[in-house]
Formats: C-alpha cells, sequence, structure tokens
C-alpha cells in the first residue's frame, strides 16, 4: 500500500499551569495506520488526542499535518478540524437535533452540502453503523452504544481524512461496547485512518497496526501489536499489561 | 349607583368597560412589543460577553472586546440597579429638558422596557449559554464549525430552550410593571383604573376589576408559553424509520475477538 505520512507530531509538550501533561512526544501516522494508544488514565492519552485536533493548544512543538505545522495556525483551526474527525468519550451529540440532523448539519454548513446529498450520505453512513432505522429519533432517546455509533457516522459523514478516538467505549456497558468496536473494526477493515485511545486490549491487539503505550506523559513503548501484547520492553508497559492480561 | 358590591363592578363594567379594555391592550402592546426587543437585546448582549478570548488572539480584538465588555457590563448593571419608574422619569423627561429631545410617549415606553428587559435578559441568556455542556462546543468544533456557527445551529437553540421559563418570567414582569409608565402618561392598565376608580371614587371596586384582568393577562400567557415549550421539545416518541419490524437494529453480540482462539 502507498503509505503517506498524514499527521507528525514532535516535540510536542503540554503543560496546564505548572502541570507537565506531556513531555516531548514524538510519533507520525500515516494513511491506513490503526493507531491504538494505551496507558493508565492520567498519563495523557486524551489530552495528546486533543491536541491532534487543537481541542487543546500545544504549550510547545509542531504538529505537522501533510508537512505543514498546523499547531500555531490559528484561523485555519476549523477548516483543518472538518478534514480531522473526533469521537469523544461522551459522545457530544447535539441534543437539539434529530440523529439524522446530527449528521447533516457538518456537511451542510461546513463543507456546504446540498441538503439532499448530505441527507443520501448521511443515511449511508447511519445504515453502516446499523442506525439507519432511527434517523428521526433525538439523542436523549438512544441508548450510550446507539449515540456513540450515531457520532461515529457523524465524523464518517464528513469523510475526514483521520478520525480521532476518545475512549469510545469508556462510558458504555460490556454489550454496547461491543456493537460498538464491532463498527471500529469494520473501519479498520476498510482502511481509515484512525487514532484509538482505548483501555479495550484485547482489541487493541486485533485491530491496531501500531501500537503506543503512554505513562506519565511521555510515549514510554511503542510499535507492533504482537509485540507489544506478547513481549513488552519497558517494565512499565509490563506492569500495566499484566494487570490486563489476567483478567 | 347601586350599594352592593357585585351591583357597583357590573355597573363600573357597564360604564367604564372600553376604558379598561383599552387600558389592558395597551398594557400587553408595551409588554410583548418591550420582552420581545428586550430579548432580542439580551441575546445580543449575552452573546458578545460569551465570546472566547484566546491567548492567541489579536492584541487588538483583546482591547475592543474588554472595551465592549466593559460597556456592556456597565449597561447591564446600570439598569438592573436602578428603578424603571425612576428611569422612566429620567429618560423620558431628562431627555426633552436636557437633550431638547422630545421623544414620543409610545417611543419611550417601549424603549424603558426594552432597555430594561434587556439587562436583564443579558445575564439569563449568558447562565443559558453558559449551561450547555462544553461537549456540545466541543462537538461542533470537531466537525469544523467556527464559533458562529456553533453559536447558530447548536448552542443558541439549547439555550433558547432552556430560558424559555425565564422569558415567560420577564414578559409577566413586564405585564404587571407596565404600571409604572403611567407616571409619564401612558394610559395602561393602571392608569385606566385610575380614572375610572377616582370618576366615582370606588377604588376597592375598580382595582378589584384591574386585579382580575391582570391576572387573567399573566395566567394566560404564562400557560401560552408553556405551551410554546412543550412544542419547542417535539414529540417524546419516534418512528423508527423501517418497515421490517424484525430488523437487526442495535448490535446483540459482543465483540470478544480471537482472543481465546489465541490463548488455548
Amino acid at each position: 500500500m502507498n503509505q503517506e505520512q498524514v499527521i507528525k507530531i514532535s516535540h510536542l509538550s503540554k503543560t496546564f499551569g505548572k502541570n507537565v501533561v506531556l513531555k516531548d512526544i514524538d510519533f507520525s501516522v500515516s494513511t491506513g495506520d490503526v493507531t491504538c494508544i494505551i496507558g493508565a488514565s492520567g498519563s495523557g492519552k486524551s489530552t495528546l488526542l486533543r491536541c491532534l485536533n487543537l481541542l487543546e493548544t500545544p504549550t510547545t512543538g509542531e504538529i505537522l499535518y501533510h508537512d505543514r505545522d498546523i499547531a500555531n495556525l490559528h484561523k485555519e483551526a476549523a477548516a483543518y478540524r472538518a478534514k480531522v474527525g473526533m469521537v469523544f468519550q461522551s459522545f457530544n451529540l447535539f441534543n437539539n437535533m434529530t440523529v439524522l440532523g446530527n449528521c447533516m448539519v457538518g456537511q451542510i454548513k461546513v463543507l456546504k452540502k446540498k441538503k439532499e446529498e448530505a441527507r443520501a450520505s448521511a443515511l449511508a453512513f447511519l445504515e453502516k453503523v446499523g442506525m439507519a432505522p432511527y434517523i428521526n429519533a433525538k439523542p436523549r432517546q438512544l441508548s450510550g452504544g446507539q449515540k456513540q455509533r450515531v457520532a461515529i457516522a457523524r465524523a464518517l459523514a464528513m469523510e475526514p481524512e483521520l478520525l480521532l478516538f476518545d475512549e469510545p467505549t469508556s462510558a458504555l456497558d460490556p454489550q454496547m461496547v461491543g456493537e460498538v468496536l464491532d463498527v471500529m473494526k469494520q473501519l479498520a477493515k476498510e482502511g481509515l485512518t484512525m487514532i484509538i485511545v482505548t483501555h479495550e486490549m484485547a482489541f487493541a491487539r486485533d485491530v491496531a497496526s501500531h501500537v503506543v503505550f503512554m505513562a506519565d506523559g511521555i510515549i514510554e513503548e511503542e510499535g507492533d501489536p504482537a509485540q507489544i501484547f506478547s513481549n513488552p520492553q519497558n517494565y512499565k508497559t509490563k506492569e500495566f499489561l499484566s494487570r490486563f492480561m489476567r483478567g | 349607583m347601586p350599594q352592593d358590591f357585585f351591583g357597583r363592578i357590573v355597573y363600573i363594567l357597564n360604564r367604564n368597560g372600553m376604558s379598561y379594555i383599552n387600558g389592558a391592550i395597551n398594557t400587553m402592546i408595551i409588554a410583548v412589543v418591550g420582552t420581545f426587543i428586550g430579548c432580542l437585546i439580551g441575546f445580543a448582549v449575552g452573546i458578545v460577553q460569551t465570546i472566547p478570548l484566546e491567548k492567541k488572539d489579536k492584541l487588538f480584538k483583546k482591547i475592543i472586546l474588554r472595551i465592549v465588555w466593559f460597556v456592556l457590563g456597565a449597561y447591564v448593571e446600570v439598569f438592573r440597579g436602578t428603578p424603571m419608574m425612576a428611569q422612566a422619569m429620567f429618560i423620558y423627561f431628562g431627555s426633552s429638558v436636557v437633550f431638547h429631545i422630545n421623544m414620543s410617549m409610545w417611543f419611550a415606553a417601549f424603549f424603558i422596557v426594552s432597555i430594561n428587559t434587556g439587562a436583564y435578559m443579558a445575564e439569563t441568556v449568558r447562565g443559558g449559554i453558559l449551561s450547555i455542556d462544553p461537549g456540545q462546543t466541543e462537538g461542533a468544533k470537531a466537525i469544523g464549525m467556527t464559533h458562529v456557527q456553533t453559536m447558530l445551529y447548536v448552542i443558541l437553540p439549547q439555550a433558547l430552550r432552556n430560558i424559555m421559563p425565564q422569558i415567560g418570567n420577564n414578559l409577566i414582569i413586564n405585564i404587571k410593571d407596565t404600571c409604572v409608565l403611567s407616571t409619564i402618561g401612558i394610559v395602561e392598565l393602571f392608569y385606566a383604573t385610575n380614572g375610572v376608580a377616582g370618576a366615582l371614587y370606588t377604588y376597592f371596586e375598580a382595582f378589584t376589576v384591574a386585579m382580575v384582568v391582570y391576572f387573567a393577562l399573566t395566567f394566560a400567557c404564562s400557560r401560552l408559553l408553556r405551551f410554546w415549550e412543550k412544542k419547542m421539545d417535539g414529540s417524546d416518541n419516534y418512528d423508527l424509520a423501517t418497515t421490517d419490524t424484525l430488523a437487526h437494529t442495535s448490535g446483540l453480540y459482543s465483540y470478544t475477538g480471537n482472543r481465546d482462539k489465541e490463548e488455548a
């Protein structure tokens, strides 16, 4: 496969006041990569993801998107975000719109698509995540897993180049986790470029093409999932994984 | 004139019914128009007050925004912090004496009620915007919406719904408070009642009628707004857009991966 580098992060740091959350992060993602970021809560995984989407402004360092530094491009942040989708732990569906409206509004207002066109593509993506029958429902009428699948469809409807997942299954019960992971696995198969922050180790092992382990704001270890999960080198990785793998 | 209470009320209604109706109409016109314009002012001020200021913004934008915020803050504090009756006298008579502006009585009435309601609504709108889960803003940003788009399509519709009770509150307060405009000569319900009462010296009866009319107006408005709120909420039910009722829609199995296979 012809792999082009989509995102390259170098020397990225983020501090909140005196609290250093990310220290000198370097990593890159190419088209078709499914990168899973694992690590304990508070290790900076989510902050890293939020920096990638400019929801947080990195303190120092650069984020190269197709070789252009976007970390300090304030004005174009919105245009950049339209190309880099994000799925949140708390879904963040628009409460004032129906399922269909959620999937159409970005296409119409941001991508300036015609209504009919937006509707057709929204329906196609909702179909894909198994939520097409629910187009008339409001978010408050859906279960967590259903909301998350709609959120994925909403992000996909923007036809992003890269999709970020911030612990998409952490707020869900085990059955709902299954339905969301199925959708994500399908997307991975289709070659969508994804960066996934997750606590679902089995999923990371099966689906990821690349695994990044973070602890205390540092990338401690990264590599092939088979290698990270079966033969971790770093003692922090070993300790972290031993807890998950026993269970 | 009849000697008993109810007899006098009927007598007053027959004799002065039209004054009451005219007064009530004027009261409602001022209250509704004033509340509407006040809401527009409140939304404008509230929206400006919640524009996010970031470190990276240009110095020029920061300075302008801070000045505008200060002016708006002063407006809100002054008009919330002084009585509407005093404002009415100050603006209506003050403007003609000091600035030689002769505003019509009606213009003054709309102006005073609107600007007063605006000051209260500004805080209400600001609160309404701040009460929306930040996740909604993040969700909108994440699909590439600008601040204006986020406000317009995501935040304000939700904020509007949340502050509907407060808008109703303001309308009811305005219906009652227009009576202070009698000081600048507007013939609204209170002024009209005063005339009726004075003509025959029937204060108790005249104001009984006025109270009933005021209550009818406010109660009708409050029910009407409640009904409107319900309508905004939409249906509690939704139809599945499928004809196949057995359609598999909710993912009935869990992701297990091939873990067992590997570990075996």
